[in-house]
């Protein structure tokens, strides 16, 4: 019983069951049985026919939950995963369509691709804050939107499949697509992403930049006091940050359909289910893991919630968004000095100035 | 004529919901609590007020249900950051995400539909001098803001909670009285403009049809350093920009171009006024 309490107490557990609860008083509210439709959510996506899907969904919430948490660790918040996502996306897919190699080679490529187009975007917004002052936050939201409008023109203008009336490029050619497992939709994607997990728990654990971008989301004061120059640290997690968005955008391409499809990046929102997981772990690198995995379930288990109880799949979003919402209010993150360095200066205002 | 009173008119009627979010955002920030939640308040207040208005018949009634919903609202961050101390930056984001994902699971089960509610017999806010009632609110709003902030004893006791808490305290002034009334203020005002976007602008709602404008609205504070009369301003900017890339499409531009405009401008604005406010700091010699 002690125990139960115990784990009861704690922020993660609590904010969990909450949210189950208030979705469940939601469900009665509009008439459904709860527990069909949680039952629902646990057969759909834990099932034979769902787990495939849980895990290629999963393969981008992890990777986005990844871009999101490294540099949250240091208590940056990058909110330019859409942007970096779809930059990703369509430099995979040029590469893949224009490169004159061999299909093996051209994947590599077209991964090293997007990773390079999502780092290189994310540092433009680690260089707007590091040197013309404006906030992280702002300038990495404020730049995602011109990345998807550009994405979104070159998809929609210069490569559009010719006599095709959908806004999508041509399709990539034969070969050029990462390898699947079985006649399954998970890809090697789910590989490398989870190769990227093993990297920034290793990362975190066991090397000593892992240990200043933990010190110095702690307490960041103390960490510049240390030795730890801030701008370059930004830089280079902004960089990693964004290498991670792409290289999801880059899967998301080399993977069915082939070819980048106008919104079909950005629609799912795995960005923001990225950053929700990476909050309720607290940026943890096995917590993002199973946090991630976490909201796959509740996602696709979503879908198959909706198909056999009627309820709207949106009702997984509320979840999501309530578990963070207690757990916001419960924990007293530390990390995220920046807006609150003290006392005196409690608003962005006085960071800004 | 590019620049002509149609280019002006529209401009003015896109800075309408900005207008009314950000100065909800400067009370917010005076009073020392940061509130990014204005995205997730603004689409709450579009939802209730095209569902209120179709139900009544009364658009009034539907503006009147926004502010009421979208100040309920704010409750989630007032309660959060300033009684439990939580983390206002993620309980922003939270309450962004938990708008999009609330609105859209209302529109199916109340509507049925999916993406977009759209019906002839939703009634709008009717027009006065080519203005929604609530435009002229909002440029109201402004001048009420600044006296308040600058003249009445409420605004510079406001302005002492945000500046410090503990000294407000020791005067008697309760800082987390203030803190509540500047989030719900905002929740008003974001009602309001999310009622103006769904009823006044046009006439519907879609899901996440704020689409990035609370988020402006915050920018609008820190560009007009949360003074009404700074943030007027940075929603004209923005308004401005909006309408202009309205004009240029028809005038050929793609359509992509066009939609990032605003976006591109407020964070050009952003540099150059921080540019300028760092050379100055720079040149008196103090360390920022």
């Amino acid at each position: 019983m002690n125990r139960i309490t115990g784990a009861l107490r704690s922020p993660v557990a609590f904010s969990i069951l909450a949210g189950v609860v208030i979705g469940a008083l939601f469900l009665v509210g509009t008439g459904a049985d709860p527990v069909a439709a949680y039952g629902a959510v646990i057969g759909g996506s834990l099932g034979a026919d769902g787990i495939g899907s849980t895990l290629s969904t999963g393969t981008s919430v992890l990777g986005m939950a990844l871009a999101l948490a490294i540099p949250l660790r240091a208590g940056l918040i990058n909110l330019g995963g859409d942007g970096q996502l779809v930059l990703g996306g369509i430099a995979a897919a040029v590469t893949g369509l224009y490169a004159p190699l061999p299909a093996p080679l051209t994947v590599v490529l077209a991964l090293f691709a997007g990773m390079a187009a999502g780092a290189g975007y994310a540092a433009l917004a680690a260089l707007c804050e590091n040197h013309l002052g404006v906030p992280l936050l702002v300038s990495s939201l404020l730049l995602s939107y011109p990345a998807a409008s550009f994405a979104s023109y070159l998809a929609r203008y210069p490569l559009k499949e010719p006599g095709s009336s959908l806004p999508q490029t041509r399709q990539l050619p034969d070969g050029v697509a990462l390898p699947a497992f079985g006649g399954s939709t998970v890809t090697v994607g789910l590989v490398l992403v989870a190769l990227a997990a093993a990297a920034y728990w290793f990362a975190d654990r066991r090397t000593a930049i892992g240990y200043e971008v933990r010190m110095t989301g702690l307490n960041s004061r103390f960490a510049a006091y240390a030795g730890i120059e801030r701008k370059g640290l930004t830089l280079r997690l902004m960089a990693v940050s964004g290498a991670l968005a792409g290289l999801v955008g880059s899967i998301g391409v080399l993977s069915f359909p082939y070819r980048f499809v106008d919104g079909s990046l950005t629609a799912p929102g795995h960005t923001w289910t990225g950053l929700t997981a990476a909050l309720l772990a607290g940026a943890a690198p096995l917590g993002t893991v199973v946090a991630s995995f976490f909201f796959a379930v509740l996602q696709v288990g979503g879908l198959s919630m909706e198909r056999t109880t009627e309820v709207p799949r949106e009702l997984t979003q509320v979840l999501q968004a309530i578990v963070i919402v207690f757990l916001a209010a419960r924990l007293r993150f530390p990390r995220f000095s920046r807006f609150r360095r003290g006392r005196e200066k409690p608003s962005a205002q006085g960071e800004f100035a | 004529m590019f620049f002509d009173s149609d280019l002006l008119m529209s401009a003015l009627r896109a800075l309408t919901p900005i207008l009314l979010a950000a100065l909800g955002g400067a009370l917010c920030e005076r009073a020392g609590v940061f509130n990014i939640g204005l995205e997730g308040m603004m689409l709450m207040g579009c939802f209730t007020s095209v569902a209120t208005s179709w139900f009544t018949g009364s658009p009034w009634l539907g503006v009147l249900a926004a502010a009421l919903a979208a100040a309920g609202y704010s409750l989630i961050l007032a309660v959060g950051a300033v009684t439990l101390r939580g983390d206002a930056v993620v309980l922003g984001i939270a309450m962004n995400l938990l708008a999009v994902g609330l609105t859209g699971f209302l529109l199916r089960t109340v509507f049925g539909v999916q993406g977009t509610f759209d019906d002839p017999s939703l009634a709008g806010l009717p027009l006065v001098g080519g203005f929604s009632p609530l435009a002229y609110l909002a440029w109201a709003a402004v001048g009420v803001a600044a006296l308040m902030l600058s003249r009445h004893g409420w605004g510079l006791r406001l302005r002492g909670v945000g500046e410090a808490p503990d000294a407000a305290a020791t005067l008697g002034v309760s800082p987390a009285k203030y803190q509540y009334a500047a989030v719900l203020v905002s929740g008003v005002l974001c009602g309001l403009a999310g009622a103006q976007l769904a009823l006044g602008n046009v006439t519907l709602f879609s899901e996440n049809m704020t689409a990035g404008r609370g988020w402006i609205a915050v920018v609008a504070v820190m560009l007009g350093r949360a003074l009404p009369l700074g943030v007027l301003l940075a929603a004209l900017l923005f308004g401005v920009a909006e309408a202009a890339g309205f004009r240029l499409q028809g005038l050929g531009l793609p359509q992509q171009a066009t939609d990032a405009a605003p976006y591109v401008v407020t964070l050009g604005a952003l540099f150059l006024t921080t540019a300028r406010r760092r050379r100055r700091i720079r040149a008196t010699g103090a360390t920022s």
